[in-house]
This record gives structure tokens, C-alpha cells and sequence, in this order.
């Protein structure tokens, strides 16, 4: 199953071309920094928008081919869409809020149950509170809510967690994920926050200036060379681990990954639960030989390299991609590339100063 | 003179009137809420025209279109063998045209404010549009809506001129308030001007009061 769309519309000063292919599972997400067409893309989706040869389809249905000019109306597509502000009815308690697309969906057609999705969101003690009562959070969970239970085949969300403060956004991610550990409605999420898009996303679209430029699976999308410009100095390999063993005397926690392991301070994890980590570019160095004791990394891989970015010479820096089973980016000084003479096929070691955790 | 049916009467024309106003306004206040088409400024600019205009004129050309031969009244006395002018059916139609910027405007400023997303929101949970501006627009815009009735219908309750052009002083069919307090006056019977001046001006004040008391009470529903 895969969602396919096409739009191609000129608007004053802007050219939306956009081509998509994801599959209709998980989290996709449109990420590019604002002024991308991000949400101009969404509202195409929800059909909001009708540009004069666009194509969707969901699945096997189709939902708008300007060829034979069909297109259905939003009414028609079955889609839940959580703005970037909650958008929730003021007049309606959020029972009634939460109830309104839930009722105008036939019955034959509720695959999301009631208790299901409260008790999912938390929110059953806010059923009689009008949404001006409520926090910014809470009404993002509503505004969750709400699309949810209208029942779609697919879940758009543009950039929701935008308006709320870093405290509120640690409180919504969470449901965010559980949405698609628990519920089997494909997601298309905006945003151009890449930490916000490590933790929730599984396929990365990224979008530039109106168009969609390169799409993929995100721990092999952020180890492209060509894109890591795209991130600045949060360009670096994003990798699915699982824990394989905590060493409990040093407070240490060993990540097992297709290439070898990786150390992190001690998590509360299970042994054998997924943990995705984000290794900046420029938190990893290379060394030719094997450094013996003589250091205090404890991340220490032996890699290939497999790509060397060509230097520019405005910048002190140059991008290399190793392999260490995974793809893995580094960030050194062109000096360094200099007397290290590096090309690919060399063996080397990459030598890691930090681990960020996604989730 | 009964000094009670000219009462009865303005009360039935400005009810009807409002009515009336409120199911053709509707429409009329959301496509100007919403068009960008350059025909909206010329409709705005329609429905403004009894805002300024000296009501004889519009009472004038009222007469010529509603009488017998005129272009609405031509076709309603074939129709039903008799013209508007001078008919209470007549004086409806002039007030409907007369108070119409005080309904449409509210009703036009009261859909702006309210937006285009709850209503984007409610197409997104499966509302048909019919629907979702039943469920969303309306309650939305109550407050609008108030304002528009109220309006509506004390500014159909004090008209004189249009009304003396096109209604004439018919007791029980045209002599509404305002025509029959100037009558009154022109035979010098001002005691029975005053009581019903002292009632019109308490009873549109009092009405006028409510209405921005219940406007501070409950703020807009507007986000």
C-alpha cells in the first residue's frame, strides 16, 4: 500500500512540484525549513486546495485526477487533519468537539473505538471543559482526538506541536508515536524541526523552494552527503539500534546495531527494546590506526570510507561518508582531510565524541 | 382614532421584516464575507445605499417600481388584479430594502471574524458544507445575528419616509407608529402623540439595551 501524489500549481511568486511516494504506513513527514510549500502540500492532500492537474491516491482508491477531472471534496476523502493551531470548535464542550466527526462517520466505518482513543490521548477528564479551559497541550490532544475519531484512512498533520512550548511538546510526542504503534492510519506530519522529526518519523520527504526534492527512510536519508547541507550543523547519521546489554557498574547501556555497538550512558530500557540515536557529523572524528589506550572514546568503529564531499574552500570543513556497517557521516577539518590524504575504499576508524537519543 | 393598531401593525411589519431579512441576508452577508471577486465592492456598495440616501428617494422609486405599472407592481397586479403601493405586502418589500445594510452588515462582519478555519475544520470531520455551516457558522456567529435582528427590526420600526411614499396612512393596513404620531400631531393632538412617541422611544431603548448588555455578558466565540 502506498500514497502517490502529484500536484503541479503556480501560485503568485511560489511553484508548488511535488511528487510523492511513500508508503501508507507509519510516519511520513514533509520535512524543509518554512516558506517550503509544506503546508500548501497538506492542504492539496486534504483536497482544501485543487490545482488543475493534481493526482492522489491512497491505497487502491484515488482521490483526485484532474486527467479525467475527478476529484473528490474533503468531505469525501475520509482524512483527519490536526492543524497547527487545535482549531477546536469553541462553542462545543470537547465532548461535543470530539463527538462531531465521530457521529458523521456511518457506523460500518468506525475503526477507531471511543475509549480507544481517549484513553490513548488522556483525555477523559477534559470531556465537559469548554476548550478555552483547557492548555495549549490539552487541546492539541483534543484537536488529535477529534480527527482521530472522525475515522480516517489517512492522518494529516501540520506541524501540531509548533505552538506549544518545549514543555508541552515533550507532553504531546508521545501520543504522537502511539498513534501509529496503535492505530494502522498512515500519517503525513510537517515540520522543520528535526528533532521533533527524529523522535515521530519513520520516511522523510524533504522539501525545498516548492518542490519535493528527495524522499526516503530517515537513517538513510540523513546519511546522504548531498542533503546533509540541507541540516547545517545538525546534518549527521540517524541509526535504529537495539539495547544489548547494560553495564551496570560503569552506568553504561550497549546499543547492538548491523554494524557493531555503541555505548550510551545507562537507559531505562529493556534489554532487546529499540532505541534510534543521532550521531552528529561533527561529533565524529576519524583515525587512520586504531587508537590503542591512549584514549578515552569508548565509541571507537572500524569503517570504510565510502564518499568524500568535494571541499569547499570557503568553509573550514568537508563532509565524509564512512561505513561501519551503517552509513555513517563525519565532519572534519579540511586540514585534516589534507594530511590524512583520505579516499574512498581506506580503511579507518571513526571515532564518535557523542550519541544523541531520538526516543 | 384606535391608538393601538398602528402599534400592532409596526410590531407585525418589523417581525415579518426581520424575518424576512435575516433568511435574504444570510447568503448575501457569506458571499461578501467571502468573494474576491470586484463585484462584491459594487453589491457592498447596493446594499449600503439606504445608509445614506434621504428615504423619500428610495420611497419614489419605490412607488414607481411597486405601482401598477411599475416593475415589480406590473407583474404582481397581473398576477393577483391588484399593485403593491399602498399594501402592507408593499410596505414589507420597502423595508426589507430599506433596513437591509443593518441586517447584512453585522451578519457580514460576524462571518469575517469568524474565519474560514473552524469551517475548514468541520469539512475535515466529514461535515457536508450545508451542514457544517449549520453546526459551526451559526452558532459562531450568534452574536451577529442578534445585533442583525435587533437592528433590524427597531430601525423597520422607526421608518417614516419611505413608508409615508409608499404605504400612505391606511389604519389597519399602512398607518404604521411613525405616521400615525405625525398625524396626530398635525391635528394637534398631542396627547396622543406623546403616549405613543414615550412608548416607541422606551420600547427601542430598552430593546437597544438588552442586546449590548448580552454583547458584553458573552464574549465573541471568535478564537
Amino acid at each position: 500500500m502506498r500514497i502517490n501524489a502529484r500536484f503541479d500549481v503556480a501560485y503568485s511568486g511560489f511553484d508548488l512540484k511535488v511528487d510523492l511516494d511513500v508508503p501508507a504506513k507509519g510516519v511520513t513527514t514533509l520535512f524543509g525549513p518554512s516558506g517550503a510549500g509544506k503546508s500548501t502540500v497538506l492542504r492539496c492532500l486534504a483536497g482544501l486546495e485543487r490545482s488543475n492537474n493534481g493526482y492522489m491516491q491512497v491505497g487502491d482508491a484515488v482521490w483526485q485526477d484532474e486527467s479525467n477531472s475527478y476529484f473528490l471534496t474533503t468531505q469525501q476523502r475520509a482524512l483527519g487533519y490536526v492543524f497547527q493551531e487545535p482549531r477546536l470548535f469553541s462553542h462545543l464542550s470537547v465532548q461535543k468537539n470530539l463527538e462531531y466527526g465521530y457521529k458523521r462517520t456511518p457506523k460500518n466505518e468506525r475503526h477507531v473505538e471511543w475509549d480507544q482513543a481517549i484513553n490513548m490521548l488522556a483525555i477523559d477528564h477534559l470531556l465537559q471543559r469548554k476548550p478555552h479551559n483547557l492548555s495549549g497541550g490539552e487541546q492539541q490532544r483534543v484537536a488529535i482526538g477529534r480527527a482521530l475519531l472522525a475515522c480516517p484512512k489517512l492522518l494529516l498533520m501540520d506541524e501540531p506541536l509548533a505552538s506549544l512550548d518545549k514543555e508541552r511538546k515533550r507532553e504531546v510526542i508521545p501520543f504522537i508515536r502511539k498513534l501509529h504503534d496503535e492505530l494502522d492510519i498512515p500519517v503525513i506530519y510537517v515540520s522543520h524541526s528535526l528533532e521533533e522529526v527524529l523522535q515521530i518519523t519513520d520516511t522523510m520527504v524533504l522539501m525545498r523552494e516548492g518542490e519535493s526534492v528527495a524522499t526516503g527512510h530517515i537513517t538513510q536519508l540523513c546519511s546522504e552527503l548531498e542533503l546533509s547541507e540541507y541540516l547545517g550543523d545538525m546534518s549527521g547519521s540517524v541509526i535504529d539500534t537495539r539495547v544489548v546489554a547494560h553495564e551496570e557498574e560503569f552506568g553504561l547501556t550497549r546499543l547492538g546495531f548491523d554494524g557493531g555497538e555503541l555505548y550510551v550512558p545507562q537507559l531505562p530500557i529493556e534489554k532487546g527494546h529499540g532505541q534510534r540515536v543521532h550521531l552528529l557529523a561533527r561529533n565524529v572524528g576519524i583515525a587512520l590506526q586504531k587508537p590503542q589506550v591512549t584514549t578515552s572514546f569508548l565509541n571507537i568503529l572500524e569503517a570504510t570510507v565510502v564518499e568524500v564531499a568535494v571541499p569547499d574552500i570557503t568553509r573550514h570543513a568537508v563532509q565524509i561518508k564512512l561505513d561501519i556497517g551503517v552509513p555513517l557521516l563525519a565532519n572534519i577539518s579540511r586540514k585534516s582531510l589534507y594530511t590524512l590524504r583520505l579516499e574512498p575504499g581506506q580503511k579507518c576508524y571513526a571515532l564518535i565524541k557523542a550519541v544523541s537519543l531520538a526516543r | 382614532m384606535d391608538l393601538l393598531s398602528p402599534v400592532w401593525l409596526t410590531l407585525k411589519l418589523a417581525a415579518v421584516t426581520t424575518v424576512i431579512l435575516l433568511l435574504v441576508s444570510t447568503p448575501l452577508a457569506w458571499w461578501l464575507a467571502q468573494s474576491k471577486s470586484k463585484w462584491a465592492a459594487v453589491v457592498e456598495a447596493i446594499v449600503a445605499l439606504p445608509l445614506v440616501l434621504p428615504p423619500t428617494v428610495l420611497g419614489f422609486y419605490l412607488l414607481l417600481a411597486l405601482g401598477a405599472n411599475g416593475m415589480i407592481g406590473g407583474p404582481w397586479s397581473a398576477l393577483t388584479g391588484s399593485a403593491l403601493t399602498f399594501t402592507f405586502t408593499g410596505l414589507v418589500i420597502a423595508s426589507v430594502l430599506y433596513s437591509l445594510p443593518f441586517v447584512v452588515q453585522p451578519l457580514q462582519n460576524a462571518f469575517v471574524s469568524v474565519g474560514k478555519k473552524p469551517l475548514e475544520a468541520a469539512w475535515c470531520l466529514r461535515a457536508s458544507y450545508f451542514d457544517a455551516f449549520i453546526s459551526i457558522i451559526l452558532p459562531l456567529s450568534l452574536r451577529g445575528y442578534i445585533t442583525a435582528a435587533v437592528l433590524g427590526f427597531t430601525h423597520t420600526m422607526g421608518e417614516f419616509g419611505v413608508v409615508l411614499m409608499v404605504g400612505g396612512s391606511i389604519p389597519g393596513e399602512t398607518q404604521v407608529l411613525s405616521i400615525a404620531i405625525y398625524e396626530h400631531v398635525e391635528v394637534l393632538d398631542y396627547g396622543s402623540a406623546h403616549t405613543l412617541s414615550v412608548g416607541l422611544l422606551l420600547f427601542t431603548f430598552i430593546v437597544l439595551l438588552a442586546v449590548y448588555f448580552i454583547n458584553r455578558r458573552f464574549p465573541t466565540h471568535a478564537d
